[in-house]
């Protein structure tokens, strides 16, 4: 699950896909994630690291970065 | 270290375009407590839904309609429309505050005289009144509100062996500039049935004819209609007084009256654009004053008004239960209270804020019950924050009509909670039981094993 190469992403939040044209602002847990993502880090790793700095549970992680996944699909934002 | 706060990741596309006048969120802060009592607690004592009754905003209600037609009239009365919300404790408020009781059928009217009303300040309406229930409101002097000819003719006929004069009204009903009209009860004004209702009345000698009831619509967002109907009905007494020599003792406005809740389908919120008591106040006794009536003699003014009286007094306190992103990519929320027990939410866009700390960010969602039921949808389109389940939430203005017109369907129908003056809650009514839904039930001996 990539980012797509091209996407500009601003630390507070703003996503910008020069392709379309499309922008996006994103909260700050979307924004981190997003700068991990760009980053290459695996899945696993970005996990890990919320759960270290977050008070969530895993089960409620993976049940929110599946539907994160989703949102990146709908927004066009992914590598295909 | 201790572990910053969660918050699933959202982002949300940015449109170019006209901005939303209303921005994205009214809400700016949890709502948390009602009426000093922490959510959370009610909650955790009284489960999940529940309903949740203010005694002070009851009584707030009705203080400031009563001052808002008794500072600008002579007589005013207020009767409590039982069909609003016929929980004995919330009539019992009602009552001690001095409303009367305005009920429409049999069974409302059971209660209210269980409720320590006496008979004569109880008004009966309805179209459906069997002979039964007339002999009981006849025996106790109550104000028959007269619907239709058939009833009419039934109460004569009961009459011929009283040697008292039954009390009766007629309800009138009229155009009043306003849609829909509300001509299916009652006796029309327009056409003259009013009038040969009131003049078949007089000419018995049978019934006493002391009062007119009219009851133009509900949710009625136009003063000027009250308007019309007081000077119709004003006009309607002084043809009695003059042409029947029966002077009318009280004319009844009904009720009718918006509260703040937001219709479906309309542009501005409902607390911007709604009238207030008070705009309905001055312009009926104005109409009433300036009629011609003789200012000396002037008939009681009853009202029956309900809703405005009692929906912002009432919260629902729920949880969620599961998020979802729909097929389209739209987000949707599952709540554990459905259209079964927040019947209204079919008429308003009901305002539902988080009873815990959010953060700004929100997302358009739809919520949904937890009915297995495609019709369970409690708001079609509303801006929320990012809430998880297990969290909860607090649905404002349901005082009226839901806790009457709620259904046991699917799921039983919880525990109702009154707070009083004190900040002391109370359960008026407890979550219905298995036991409770099959009480009335029996099974045919070949079905038992």
């Amino acid at each position: 699950m990539r980012i797509k190469k091209n996407i500009a992403t601003s630390e507070n939040g703003f996503i910008f896909n020069p392709a379309t044209g499309d922008s996006f602002s994103g909260n700050a847990m979307a924004s981190e994630i997003m700068v991990a993502m760009k980053n290459g880090d695996t899945e696993a790793q970005i996990k890990q690291n919320i759960q270290d700095k977050y008070e969530v549970s895993a089960e409620q992680l993976n049940r929110d970065w599946d539907d994160w996944i989703l949102q990146l699909k709908e927004a066009n934002l992914l590598e295909l | 270290m201790q572990k910053l706060k969660y918050e699933r990741p959202y982002i949300k596309k940015l449109n170019a375009g006209i901005m939303n006048k209303f921005g994205t969120r009214t809400d700016s802060q949890a709502f948390t407590h009602i009426d000093g009592v922490p959510v959370k607690s009610l909650i955790a004592e009284y489960g999940s839904p529940v309903f949740v009754l203010s005694e002070k905003q009851i009584r707030r209600n009705y203080r400031s309609a009563y001052r808002a037609f008794s500072t600008r009239y002579p007589k005013v009365q207020f009767a409590w429309s039982y069909k609003t919300n016929y929980l004995n404790a919330v009539c019992k408020i009602f009552h001690q505050e001095g409303s009367w009781a305005e009920v429409v059928s049999g069974f409302e009217y059971r209660k209210a005289i269980g409720n320590g009303v006496p008979g004569n300040k109880i008004i009966f309406n309805g179209p459906n009144k069997p002979k039964e229930d007339l002999l009981l409101a006849i025996e106790n002097d109550s104000l028959i509100h007269i619907d239709h000819f058939e009833e009419l003719t039934l109460l004569l006929k009961i009459s011929e062996n009283l040697t008292a004069k039954p009390r009766v009204a007629i309800r009138v009903n009229m155009d009043t500039g306003i849609y829909p009209s509300w001509d299916r009860f009652g006796f029309n004004y327009e056409n003259g049935e009013a009038w040969n209702a009131l003049t078949r009345i007089v000419n018995s000698g049978k019934l006493q004819l002391v009062g007119l009831h009219c009851h133009i619509g509900t949710y009625v967002l136009s003063t000027a209609a009250y308007a019309i109907a007081a000077t119709k009905m004003a006009d309607l007494a002084w043809s009695c007084k003059t042409q029947l020599k029966q002077t009318i003792e009280y004319l009844d406005l009904g009720g009718g009256f918006p509260s703040t809740n937001t219709l479906k389908g309309s542009y501005l919120p409902g607390a911007d654009t709604v009238p207030s008591v008070d705009d309905f106040a001055e312009v009926i006794t104005t109409t009433l004053l300036n009629s011609g009536l003789p200012k000396h003699d002037l008939p009681l003014l009853i009202l029956e008004t309900g809703r405005a009286l009692i929906d912002d007094a009432g919260y629902l306190l729920g949880s969620v239960v599961a998020n979802k992103r729909l097929g389209d990519g739209k987000r949707a929320m599952v709540v554990n209270f459905g259209v079964n027990i927040l019947f209204t939410s079919f008429w308003y866009e009901h305002q539902i804020s988080p009873a815990q700390d959010f953060t700004p960010h929100v997302e358009n969602m739809t919520v949904y019950g937890p009915l297995c039921m495609n019709i369970d949808v409690v708001r079609e389109s509303v801006n929320l924050p990012l809430l998880n389940p297990g969290d909860h939430v607090v649905v404002h203005k349901v005082g009226a009509y839901n806790m009457t017109q709620w259904m046991q369907f699917i799921t039983q129908r919880p525990a109702i909670v009154l707070i009083d003056e004190q900040q002391q809650t109370h359960l008026i009514r407890t979550s219905e039981t298995l036991n409770y839904v099959e009480e009335p039930e029996t099974t045919p001996p070949h079905l038992i094993k």
